[in-house]
């Protein structure tokens, strides 16, 4: 199993989680985070004088999915949320040791 | 039957003075909200503070002396409840011995209550002094500031009202009036001076921690809430329909009416003119449309029409406005460029867009002169900032003017006043 750690730009989430739900994924877990990347932010302009903006707004979307199922899942969130320009975001994809269902002590593939 | 008409007359240019005071006492509201959103958060609530108690301290100093000492009079405004006569009868048999004596009678001089004269200027003196905190903002000592209303609004602005709506001769020297200085509703008297009271303060006090960076660079301090600035800006908007409309102060026959028309209809043309002039400036020059740049727009397009909102056409007025709006972008940049630090811009929209009110004047009223304008701004900033630099620096040298360091870190709300304006946002 592995664990899908996508960080993708915000507006992005609903297309995202469609093209997620199209493929069978039945469950993600998302958060908003703060970060940069290459570009280390922004500037901004309040009054005409600058600010930087050093952490952009993401949203970080976590999947846990089977080894079969890891390559549609990456290719899928990889076209849903290219906008094809700077800040897109990255994927990390680990290793998923054990996955246990709470309610009924399932674990591994069964539990996803 | 004529004596009821001057009994309607004098009720009805009363009413009309004292519901345009109440307009101009609610800018103080505007002040507070307009303020309060270009703060940053940890400042709110001291700002708030500030406002409401510069406003009751205006009230009471002009009451005690202020009034006294720009229109005559007592101090402590004894004998203004019947104007000096012994009862209501004798009070309206005085008021209708005056209509009756002089040949002009219904289309003369407005003939009001006294103590709503001193209604509609009281909460002139507010006006003037709410300018200062927006300036002076995150960063003053409460008590400091307080301090300073009570002279300003008790001796430094009455003297110089003195001189002009007073028509007393400069520390009997010269006279404005006789110069041909003209300023229908205040833009230098008011807005202007509220103006050079600040510079005075902000100079001494210096620019807020981490504005000016050690090469010069420029940081922005970006306000807390901008929606609350956008209400503070149409609130003292609307409340400027009393400011400049009141100062016709006549209502009561058809010219003055036509004429009190006239400048309602010019004071919003020249908010417009002024607003959309700053956010286009403002869009050019940033690449982006800044909303506080807008607000400060409209209000320099008001301050720009108060020193002649009855003789320009509406197109004119729309022009003067425009132009105060796209001076108040510039002098903005132009104060930060000078590491003069005012958080809100009070100094640009009162005091330089003040000051072009004042020389737009004789471009449409024949009465004013350019020499009589240049003399009078010059005796309002000399006497007003000069005054005001003396008592900021005893203040200061007394009991200090700038809160510490780890004050103005953690927030003036909590230093002077114990409570924040948001806490549910920490606290939760």
């Amino acid at each position: 199993m592995k664990l899908v750690t996508a960080i993708i730009k915000p507006f992005k989430l609903d297309v995202v989680r469609e093209a997620l739900s199209d493929i069978g994924v039945h469950g993600m877990t998302v958060t908003e985070v703060k970060g940069f990347g290459r570009q280390k932010g922004h500037s901004e302009l309040y009054r005409g004088a600058e600010y930087g903006v050093d952490f952009l707004p993401k949203t970080k979307v976590e999947i846990a999915v089977s080894e079969a199922q890891l390559d549609t899942v990456v290719e899928a969130i990889s076209k849903a949320a290219n906008t094809s320009k700077i800040g897109d975001g990255k994927m990390f994809v680990s290793k998923l040791e054990q996955v246990v269902r709470i309610r009924t002590g399932e674990t591994g593939d069964q539990a996803l | 039957m004529e004596e009821n008409l001057y009994h309607l007359q004098y009720a009805m240019d009363t009413f009309y003075f004292l519901v345009c005071g109440a307009l101009v006492m609610w800018m103080a509201a505007g002040f507070s909200m307009l303020e309060s959103g270009m703060v940053r958060a940890k400042n709110t609530t001291e700002i708030l503070t500030k406002n409401v108690a510069l406003y009751s301290i205006s009230c009471i100093m002009y009451m005690v002396c202020g009034y006294a000492i720009m229109y005559g009079g007592d101090i402590f405004l004894s004998g203004i409840s019947l104007d000096g006569a012994e009862s209501g009868d004798a009070l309206a048999a005085t008021v209708l011995g005056e209509f009756a004596e002089r040949e002009d009678g219904f289309t003369g001089g407005a003939i009001y209550s006294n103590a709503s004269d001193f209604f509609f200027q009281v909460v002139f003196v507010a006006t003037a002094m709410s300018i200062v905190s927006g300036a002076v903002a995150e960063r003053m000592k409460l008590w400091a500031f307080l301090l300073f209303a009570v002279v300003m609004t008790g001796f430094i602005y009455p003297m110089e009202g003195s001189w002009t709506w007073g028509g007393n001769a400069v520390f009997g020297l010269y006279s404005l009036g006789d110069l041909g200085f003209v300023d229908f509703a205040g833009s230098g008297i008011v807005h202007m001076a509220g103006a050079s009271a600040a510079l005075a303060g902000v100079i001494l006090l210096g620019a807020r921690k981490g504005k000016y960076g050690p090469n010069g660079e420029i940081h922005a301090i970006t306000g807390a809430n901008l929606p609350l600035a956008t209400l503070g800006t149409f609130i003292l908007w609307m409340g400027w329909f009393g400011f400049n409309g009141g100062s016709v102060l006549k209502l009561g026959d058809i010219s003055n009416a036509n004429a009190v028309a006239m400048v309602f209809l010019n004071t919003n043309a020249a908010a417009a003119g002024g607003l959309v002039a700053a956010l286009a400036v403002a869009r050019v020059l940033f690449g982006k449309a800044d909303l506080t740049m807008a607000l400060n727009g409209a209000l320099a397009g008001l301050v720009a029409i108060t020193a002649g909102p009855d003789t320009p056409s509406a197109l004119g007025a729309t022009i003067i406005g425009a132009i105060g709006g796209a001076i108040v972008v510039f002098s903005i940049i132009g104060l930060d460029k000078l590491k003069i630090d005012d958080p809100v811009g009070a100094i640009s929209v009162h005091g330089t867009v003040g000051l072009f009110g004042l020389l737009a004047v004789p471009f449409t009223n024949g009465d004013a002169s350019f020499v009589g304008q240049i003399v009078g701004a010059l005796t309002i900033f000399v006497w007003v900032f000069g005054a005001s630099l003396i008592v900021w620096s005893v203040i200061k040298l007394i009991m200090g003017i700038r809160v510490s360091e780890e004050e103005e870190y953690e927030g003036v709300d909590l230093a002077e006043c114990g409570m924040e304006a948001y806490p549910e946002f920490t606290r939760k």
